[in-house]
């Protein structure tokens, strides 16, 4: 076990941010991003929820606490994180206890972002200790929120680059009544994407488009019985040029937890792109161990270990990076220019480098 | 309304600075007659007024990044602008100011429906992207109430909203990707027409930042479906806290409306002498509208009114239909105009936690009865942003300063109750000065470190958003 601090609380974590020299990995329950080697600062301790408004579907909560205790409390309100998060212990081979804070500074978002958003769209506050050890505050706990600069969204995905979050207040959503899935079998990836997107392009509010090959196409719609008994019939209609749409169990879970791929060898890639470009990709880097989320905007892949994914994607319109593995370089490349806006943010917000 | 003074030395080199951007750009395209630059001394805060040095109107990237350059070197602060439709001043020049307006950059450069995005120069209107893929069954979402005139430049600077984000969010939730063109004339293309970031959130960043960051010239838009049909009702309270309990109730039961409209007393009076909508006389009145088909309409309209009739309304009324719902929504559309005829008057764009409603409405009619100046309120109750409209008349010496004042009190409740100053319209010059009411100082230090980054120099609108004794030391490089 590497040296850890955990603070207790948010003076704490300044006050040691201001004592060290770094670097210092920032963790939260190390269930996924980059698994941080050497020194951290964990946020395990700040922990609870300091409030929750369902009638105002806002839930402020500390940067430390458990998701699956926000789950539970929303669950009881008949609410949820709409945004849906992934749990990625297993495809990454991990262990530990998933905190808020680290879906939001990874800006971990499962099937349903799609249509709803990811978590950074739910994301609507936050307060977060610098590389100085400087208390930032930025947003609030309100849906709409235009005053001055949306540091929100720049915390939210910054993988701990930036500084380390104490608190975040996040836009719930109510649970609908009921689920369906709809799976059509036998698509190649090209009639996949071209079925995933007839389907999201319907007024019919698809909240999960996923292929799987060898086990089928999914698509979910969710809301009231009437209405999602309603749609379901419309979707079938709509799809009946690739098939016939059958009604399955719920596979969601395994989708988002990217479940399909996991417990095999090999370099775990995601690649985010344009869903037209799918089929295109998948054929250039000859892969057959792949998986599709949101309509095929999201690709998974699994090499072999070693592979140079981004060499065979060659000029793509969009970006992969790998989740586990060892590649030369795990982060993706980004232009001259925006690696320069990326460095100047950087040094603004910790100027000694602290946070590795 | 403070502004920096403005520079001598870029007065005295206007003829210059004319010169050099004429030989970047066509004659047509720089604007500098004295009467002519009047066209863009003023956005829709139209009380503030100072004509800039010059206006250009380029149709290009390329010519964006020519005239940033060129204010670059000449050390001239460059005011972005839209449509000019900015009701926080996010467009007023100074007199030493380049005026960069995108309005002549209209095209639509790509659209694709299998893919979900259109990609537009960002001159182009709202409701003109809309026009662009309706035919296919598909719109952009923010709808600001401007959006026939607002361009999309603005509604990014701004991060617009509109009356149906309680569904599809504002635009930050709706901008995929942009180009942008930094103040030294470098171009940086920022995310693409798929849905995440690989490093820093920067289009996150960049969405609202008024301008201040760079200019935008082309953006990718996420469109979506279309719903087949969008019907409301009109429910009426005798108080505006059992209105409040309402909203805070239909959300609750897991009904999510794309809508809920909230208009109190004195707007319902004004704007029922004002279009005749049929409304009834009370004094708070919601309008919810949901979508989908015609059977999935009345089973969420009817859970709605289940929840109304247990807080005893006085009027409830559902849409049967197209011309039902249109009349419903003709009072709500005119409450602006309505006001606009019985006065002048200031529209608020606080936002409030919605359990605080109650309390909040309470305290602006004590103020209102305090300030001697009346206030209507309408607003988005989904979401809590509230539009307070203070009533006053320009012509009655001292009455201008005195709304300004019962506005900023105001937005100081809304502070103090969890919310905050501006929910859509964005701060420019009119909610600057209360920056420090929300944000401590090490707050606000945190978003000027991001313009450092952006720009050095402190050229683009450097005048807005953050109150001037914070920005002095940094524009005066």
């Amino acid at each position: 076990m590497t040296a850890q601090l955990i603070p207790r609380d948010e003076a704490e974590l300044s006050e040691m941010i201001r004592a060290t020299h770094g670097p210092l990995a920032v963790r939260g329950g190390g269930t996924r991003g980059r698994a941080p080697q050497g020194p951290a600062i964990s946020t395990t301790a700040l922990t609870g929820i300091t409030l929750y408004e369902p009638g105002a579907l806002t839930l402020v909560v500390a940067a430390g606490t458990p998701v699956a205790e926000i789950e539970a409390t929303l669950a009881a309100e008949g609410q949820r994180l709409a945004f849906e998060v992934p749990d990625l212990r297993g495809v990454l081979v991990r262990a530990g206890t998933s905190t808020i804070g680290g879906v939001v500074a990874e800006n971990a978002s499962g099937p349903r972002r799609v249509a709803v958003g990811a978590a950074r769209d739910f994301c609507l506050g936050v307060r977060f200790v610098d590389g100085r050890g400087d208390v930032v505050r930025n947003g609030g706990r309100v849906m709409k929120n235009v005053t001055g600069y949306d540091l929100v969204k720049l915390m939210s995905g910054s993988r701990g680059q930036l500084g380390v979050l104490t608190e975040v207040a996040l836009k719930v959503l109510p649970r609908p009544e009921i689920e369906l899935t709809l799976a059509l079998s036998g698509l190649s990836v090209d009639q996949a994407v071209a079925a995933m997107s007839a389907a999201l392009g319907s007024p019919f509010e698809v909240t999960g488009a996923a292929h799987l090959p060898g086990q089928g196409t999914f698509l979910r719609i969710e809301g009231f019985e009437g209405s999602v008994a309603y749609r379901a019939g419309r979707l079938r209609a709509l799809l009946a040029p690739w098939g016939e749409a059958r009604e399955v169990p719920s596979a969601w879970a395994a989708i988002r937890d990217v479940a399909p791929l996991g417990g095999r060898q090999g370099d775990l890639w995601r690649i985010s792109t344009r869903p037209s470009l799918a089929a295109g990709l998948i054929a250039r880097i000859g892969a057959d161990e792949v998986m599709l989320d949101w309509g095929g905007a999201l690709i998974w892949v699994l090499t072999p270990q070693g592979t140079d994914l981004r060499a065979k994607l060659g000029d793509l319109s969009g970006h992969a990076t790998c989740l586990r593995g060892t590649p030369p370089d795990p982060a993706p490349p980004e232009s001259p220019h925006l690696a320069e806006l990326t460095k100047g943010l950087r040094q603004a917000f910790d100027p000694r480098g602290i946070f590795a | 309304m403070d502004m920096p003074v403005p520079s001598p030395s870029i007065l005295a080199r206007k003829d210059r600075i004319v010169a050099r951007l004429r030989a970047v750009l066509p004659a047509d395209a720089v604007i500098h007659d004295p009467q002519e630059v009047l066209a863009y001394e003023c956005d829709a805060l139209s009380a503030y007024r100072c004509p800039p040095l010059v206006a250009v109107l380029p149709r290009t990237t390329a010519e964006v990044s020519a005239v940033l350059r060129i204010c670059h070197e000449e050390g001239v602060p460059v005011v972005p602008r839209g449509a000019g439709t900015s009701l926080a001043g996010g467009a007023l020049p100074t007199a030493d100011s380049v005026i960069l307006g995108v309005a002549r950059m209209t095209e639509v450069l790509e659209v694709s429906f299998p893919d979900r995005f259109i990609r537009v120069q960002t001159g182009r209107t709202n409701l003109a992207v809309t026009a662009a893929v309706e035919d296919e069954g598909f719109f952009y979402a923010p709808d600001p109430s401007s959006q026939l005139a607002c361009a999309i430049a603005g509604n990014i600077a701004m991060n617009s909203g509109g009356a149906h984000c309680l569904k599809y969010g504002v635009t930050t939730n709706n901008l995929l990707g942009v180009t942008m063109v930094m103040m030294d004339g470098r171009v940086v293309e920022v995310g693409g027409p798929w849905m995440d970031a690989p490093g820093l959130d920067l289009l996150g960043l960049i969405c609202g930042s008024e301008g201040q960051l760079g200019v935008v010239t082309e953006a990718t838009l996420r469109i979506l479906p279309k719903p087949e049909g969008a019907l409301p009702v009109l429910i009426g309270f005798d108080s505006s806290e059992v209105a409040g309990a309402c909203v805070s109730d239909i959300i609750k039961a897991g009904v999510l409306p794309v809508a809920i409209e909230f208009m109190d007393g004195p707007c319902i009076k004004a704007c029922e002498a004002f279009a005749q909508a049929g409304y009834p006389d009370c004094e708070a009145l919601l309008i919810v509208e949901v979508e989908g088909a015609e059977e999935e309409i009345r089973h969420q309209l009817h859970l709605i009114m289940d929840i109304a009739r247990r807080h005893n309304p006085v009027d409830l009324r559902e849409a049967a239909d197209a011309d039902q719902a249109k009349r419903i929504w003709l009072g709500r559309k005119s409450a602006f105009g309505a006001m606009g005829q019985i006065n002048d008057y200031m529209c608020l764009d606080g936002t409030i936690p919605v359990s605080s409603l109650p309390y909040v409405l309470r305290r602006i009619g004590e103020l209102s009865r305090d300030f001697g100046l009346e206030v209507a309120n309408v607003f988005h109750a989904g979401d809590g942003n509230m539009h307070p409209l203070i009533l006053y008349n320009a012509n009655t010496p001292g009455d201008q300063e005195k709304c300004e004042e019962l506005g900023a009190e105001i937005l100081k409740l809304c502070v103090e109750v969890g919310g905050c100053l501006t929910g859509e319209h964005g701060v420019g010059i009119e909610k600057r000065d209360l920056m420090e009411v929300q944000y401590g100082p090490l707050d606000l230090e945190a978003q000027l470190r991001v313009k450092d980054v952006f720009d050095p120099r402190w050229l683009l609108n450097p005048a807005k958003v953050f109150p001037l004794h914070v920005t002095a030391s940094r524009r005066a490089g």
